[in-house]
């Protein structure tokens, strides 16, 4: 797995001819004002950017410049600064297409996140495409996300739900999901990479053993775009979904990508303006793709803000992202490991993105983010993580996770360390 | 604000008082906290017009569940009229600690479990809105 994402690394940096030097995570670190401040009056350590990751100056700026210099309303003025804001959001959608290697940029569409994503290909090509006994296969880690629309879908229609379970270590049971594609599925839907185990799944293979069962694939990528190479032409989903606030963008733009004769055939998601080509009382005709799926005004600043994030991952490498995350997380492992009581959830840290979850002996997840946040700084995710199923999966209720970005520094681990080491001290263990 | 994970917290966390269910309980409700997941059910013994016997079932943080088990202390033996004034205010009492403004639900789900098994039985009326922790 790890080996077949970097040999889409190299595909990516020779297409694009850029070869970017790794810069060291401390110096990137300057970029981002907010891990400057403190919390509990102490430095803050941020371990929750699998949540929402945060945001450099470069993003913050080119956000406050559109609205200082540019902003009014896209897609209808044919004055000066209209044409430039319609300019600046179409610009950053052709930086999305080209971020995923998306052949054309009306492939990408702008939604609110990933979950706006899910849904609307849930509806749209959802209700269009599936049928009462029809069969729609999911896993068993995925995020409510992607398991939430596919439920009310299988309510609307009458269809079946079946799941890829998953072995002790997180990763997927593949020999059952071969069974399970003899059952000729219209749907395989399953997340890149799990927002709680961190575990990344073989995509390349998964959609094309989908794909020869006749099943159109949907990948969550959410947790995926932002920490690695992600070509969707070499994978060959059909869609793929991601927020922009978890790539150091701003909240409130998300992306759809799809396959371009699947959007075409599909009806919109919601009506209103800018979708419409033409409007009579009782009829209209729908607009081209991409705007067929965005209706209203869109979030105009936030896709400047997403180009710019782009922008700044793209001169990290992302190669060099998750190459840094690689080294980070087995730190990371590598010092849990040591603390006494302490059980990680997961595969091995050469199959898993930048994600631990863990349990420290009996403090419940909550009692212990209080504790890292109030003692030491340390931000960290408590609770189900939105992934309820997979936690009854490992029998739990709930579980600490840390997570890592392009500005996690080995000695945020060592003070998440300490505080664990306080915690123990505070329980008694 | 600093919460401080004090002894007899972690005492009421680990060893909880009147943990377990009533056979045929009088009052019962149950609820959970969807932010984190944690999980309340409560069974009241009602005899005349006291709380004659408490027991609860949960699983979830220290704050969670030992509040539930100082709750419990508190009813038990008390008119159903002194366990129905019982607000917010005397779980903070009891807790002794500050509480930070994320975990108040943690603090207040037992308590709430209490007033709908009240309520459910018919011996407080129903609050307004009993998920409001809105302060």
């Amino acid at each position: 797995m790890v080996s077949s994402d970097n040999t889409l690394a190299t595909t990516i940096q020779e297409t694009t001819g850029q070869y970017p030097t790794a810069r060291s995570a401390a110096d990137i670190r300057k970029d981002f004002p907010i891990l400057s401040r403190q919390v509990h009056g102490k430095p803050l350590v941020y371990l929750d950017s699998t949540a929402s990751s945060q945001k450099p100056y470069s993003v913050i700026e080119a956000m406050s410049a559109y609205y200082e210099t540019i902003n009014a309303n896209v897609h209808r003025g044919v004055y000066e600064i209209s044409e430039e804001a319609t300019a600046k959001m179409e610009k950053a959608r052709v930086k999305v297409a080209r971020f995923i290697n998306a052949r054309q940029s009306k492939q990408i569409i702008f939604t609110r996140n990933t979950t706006e994503s899910i849904n609307l290909v849930a509806y749209s090509w959802g209700n269009s495409n599936i049928s009462a006994g029809d069969v729609i296969v999911l896993t068993e880690m995925e995020h409510h996300s992607n398991l939430v629309p596919w439920q009310l879908l299988a309510q609307r229609t009458g269809a079946r739900l079946e799941f890829i379970p998953i072995t002790d270590e997180g990763l997927l049971r593949l020999d059952i999901y071969e069974q399970l594609l003899r059952q000729q599925p219209k749907l395989v839907a399953f997340t890149h990479m799990s927002n709680v185990l961190g575990t990344i799944n073989p995509v390349q293979q998964m959609v094309a053993q989908a794909h020869a069962a006749g099943a159109t694939v949907l990948v969550d990528a959410a947790q995926s775009v932002p920490h690695m190479p992600v070509d969707v032409q070499a994978l060959d989903v059909d869609f793929l979904c991601f927020s922009s606030h978890k790539m150091l963008g701003p909240t409130g733009i998300g992306v759809l990508y799809g396959k371009r004769e699947l959007l075409e055939a599909m009806p919109p998601f919601m009506g209103g303006g800018d979708m419409i080509r033409t409007v009579g009382l009782r009829q209209s005709t729908w607009n081209d793709l991409p705007w067929k799926f965005e209706a209203g005004t869109p979030s105009i600043a936030e896709a400047v803000g997403l180009g710019a994030a782009i922008d700044y991952l793209n001169e990290l490498g992302m190669a060099n992202v998750r190459q840094h995350e690689q080294e980070i997380t087995a730190y990371a492992m590598e010092q849990l490991q040591a603390v006494a009581e302490l059980t990680i959830y997961g595969p091995h840290a050469s199959q898993r993105g930048g994600v631990v979850s863990f349990t420290l002996g009996d403090i419940h997840p909550h009692d212990l983010a209080s504790i890292l946040d109030q003692e030491v700084g340390v931000a960290i995710r408590a609770g189900h993580h939105c992934a309820q199923p997979l936690m009854e999966r490992f029998g739990l209720a709930a579980t600490a996770r840390a997570s890592f970005y392009v500005y996690t520094i080995p000695e945020d681990i060592d003070v998440l360390v300490q505080g664990l080491h306080k915690a123990l001290q505070i329980f008694n263990l | 604000m600093s919460m401080d994970y004090r002894e007899y917290i972690l005492d009421h966390y680990r060893h909880p008082r009147n943990y377990g269910k009533l056979e045929h309980p009088d009052a019962h409700a149950e609820d959970s906290n969807p932010l984190c997941g944690d999980q309340l059910a409560m069974d009241l013994q009602v005899e005349g017009d006291r709380v004659t016997a408490v027991r609860f079932q949960g699983r979830g943080c220290a704050i969670s569940q030992a509040t539930a088990s100082m709750l419990s202390e508190m009813i038990e033996g008390r008119t159903v009229e002194e366990v129905v004034r019982l607000g917010k205010d005397d779980v903070l009492d009891a807790l002794g600690i500050p509480i930070s403004p994320a975990r108040m639900k943690c603090a207040f789900l037992s308590l709430r479990v209490l007033h709908r098994s009240l309520a459910l039985a018919g011996l407080e009326k129903p609050p307004a809105d009993d998920d409001d922790d809105d302060e």
